[in-house]
């Protein structure tokens, strides 16, 4: 089973117009990788020089938010959801 | 697009990389995530733009409507803003400063909180892009505005808000017949569902896909200040942080009005107010950083429950820019600081202003605001919408028969009795 990503509006030109793309398993950097290899650029979108998710990025992992798991090092198990969306303005 | 179509504006910007963006509805760098602005061409505004042709207009908020992201004239909201700054002396004596202003956004109208100034400028520029349906996620203000401002548009609305909100705030949406949509989680779970909503209907998310324009709408209330203390800059300005997103926009207001003239460039200092009980932005300025941590927050003050804020990065950089400070503020403090300002001044306000007025108080206690200097504090929401957090904490009324002896009785216990019809 695998890991089940949504792609952002912002992304999906370069994601050739998919809304959900399935990856391994693996963390959170590893899944950076795979959309790289797949779609190439996606990485610099969301990462900095230094391969760290930018701050204007957001990733959670079947809802919860991965600042408050591992960061970058969370696993994604089969099964898991992943949403990656820009960071929100206020209310 | 033509000169009509966008008015003063130039192009959106990407505030991270500058790469610019047609005025559309759209909000992030497609390159970098980072978070598009609108750009305005400064040469053409100052050519039109002066004091006297700001004071010939009415008393709201588009008689700065040359700095603000609108192509033609304003259709929804066109009564918003320009409420009263007010001389705060009681206040000012209570909290030991010189000088005090509060600038009274508790009775902006129609939605009575800070927020009718962002609605009117992203559903102004909504109809203009030819939007039939908006929507917002909030903590309650905003979708109270929207709800509102849509239906005077003949607009559709949803709006979304964390399904355990004060009463007051839900309430005030429904009345107008919005479509609310309570969400089992907190304001930031609500906000990821809207991004991820606003990505799929063709819909007019003000504060997602019309956030560069919404969000500008707050620089009215820093124009106002400006032009209520007779055009000048504050030397101290203290304002709620949420997302943080009104602090950058008043200190934006400060810059735009001294680029074009119609103030005097003068040191300022902006403060951030936040609760204990969700202070990811006052917590970072306290300890020197320029990152904040995300938290889950757990406070009285419901409208700047914001866990993740998405302008916290930058309003952590106005007040290092500024030299400005932050501070937070337990429940008890909070509504200590609603008390203050309802007994000093006469001014009922919601749970966000009782931490304005808290951490102002911290603030002067710790010197970071001088006390021989003078300042403004921003009050965004009315009292009315948060009972909920006051009721049991402001005392309770004393009940008596309709009998002058009970009354009299009353007087005599809680006064000693004596010469009480004298003294008056």
């Amino acid at each position: 089973m695998s890991v089940r990503v949504s792609i952002p509006p912002t992304l999906r030109k370069l994601c050739g117009g998919e809304e959900h793309v399935r990856v391994r398993p693996g963390t959170v950097s590893d899944l950076m990788a795979q959309l790289q290899q797949r779609y190439n650029g996606v990485r610099d979108r969301l990462c900095d020089d230094q391969g760290r998710i930018r701050g204007s990025v957001l990733v959670f992992v079947n809802d919860e938010d991965i600042r408050f798991l591992r960061h970058q090092e969370t696993e994604l198990r089969p099964g898991d959801e992943v949403s990656i969306i820009p960071a929100f303005a206020g209310g | 697009m033509s000169q009509t179509q966008q008015g003063f504006m130039k192009a959106l910007k990407c505030r991270e990389c500058g790469r610019e963006y047609a005025l559309g509805a759209t909000h992030v760098c497609e390159f970098d995530f980072g978070p598009l602005e609108v750009a305005y061409d400064y040469d053409r505004i100052k050519s039109v733009l002066t004091r006297a042709v700001i004071q010939s207009r009415p008393q709201t908020m588009w008689r700065y409507r040359e700095l603000l992201p609108v192509a033609g004239e304003p259709t929804v909201g066109r009564q918003v803003g320009y409420t009263p700054l007010i001389k705060a002396d009681r206040l000012a004596r209570r909290l030991g400063i010189r000088e005090l202003w509060v600038k009274n956004d508790a009775v902006n109208y129609p939605t009575l909180s800070f927020k009718d100034r962002v609605v009117s400028v992203a559903l102004s520029r909504s109809v203009e892009l030819g939007f039939k349906t908006v929507a917002c996620a909030s903590t309650g203000n905003l979708a109270n505005s929207v709800a509102a401002n849509a239906a005077a548009a003949g607009l559709e609305a949803y709006v979304f808000i964390p399904q355990d909100l004060e009463q007051g705030k839900v309430v005030n949406s429904l009345v107008y017949g919005a479509n609310v949509i309570g969400i089992k989680g907190h304001y930031d779970e609500v906000n990821r569902l809207c991004a991820e909503i606003a990505g799929k209907y063709p819909w007019a998310f003000v504060n997602v896909n019309m956030r560069p324009y919404y969000a500008e709408g707050s620089k009215s209330m820093g124009f106002e200040i400006q032009e209520q203390l007779g055009w000048r800059i504050p030397e101290h300005t203290v304002i709620c942080m949420a997302s943080g997103s009104l602090l950058t926009k008043i200190h934006k207001s400060y810059q735009e009005f001294s680029k074009l003239g119609l103030v005097s460039q003068v040191p300022w200092k902006i403060h951030g107010a936040q609760a204990t009980g969700c202070n990811p932005i006052s917590s970072a300025q306290k300890a020197g950083l320029d990152f904040f941590k995300p938290q889950k927050p757990n406070t009285i003050a419901k409208s700047l429950a914001i866990g993740t804020p998405a302008d916290g990065f930058y309003a952590l950089r106005v007040m290092k820019e500024t030299g400005g400070a932050s501070e937070d503020v337990t429940d008890d403090e909070i509504r200590e600081g609603i008390r203050l300002l309802a007994e000093c001044e006469g001014v009922f306000a919601e749970t966000a202003g009782g931490v304005t007025v808290g951490v102002a108080k911290k603030l002067i206690a710790q010197g970071k605001i001088a006390a021989d200097s003078s300042a403004v504090l921003c009050i965004t929401g009315n009292g009315l919408k948060t009972l909920d957090a006051v009721v049991g904490h402001v005392g309770e009324t004393r009940d008596i028969r309709p009998s002058l002896r009970e009354f009299e009785g009353l007087l005599a216990q809680e006064r000693g009795g004596v010469a009480v019809a004298a003294g008056r």
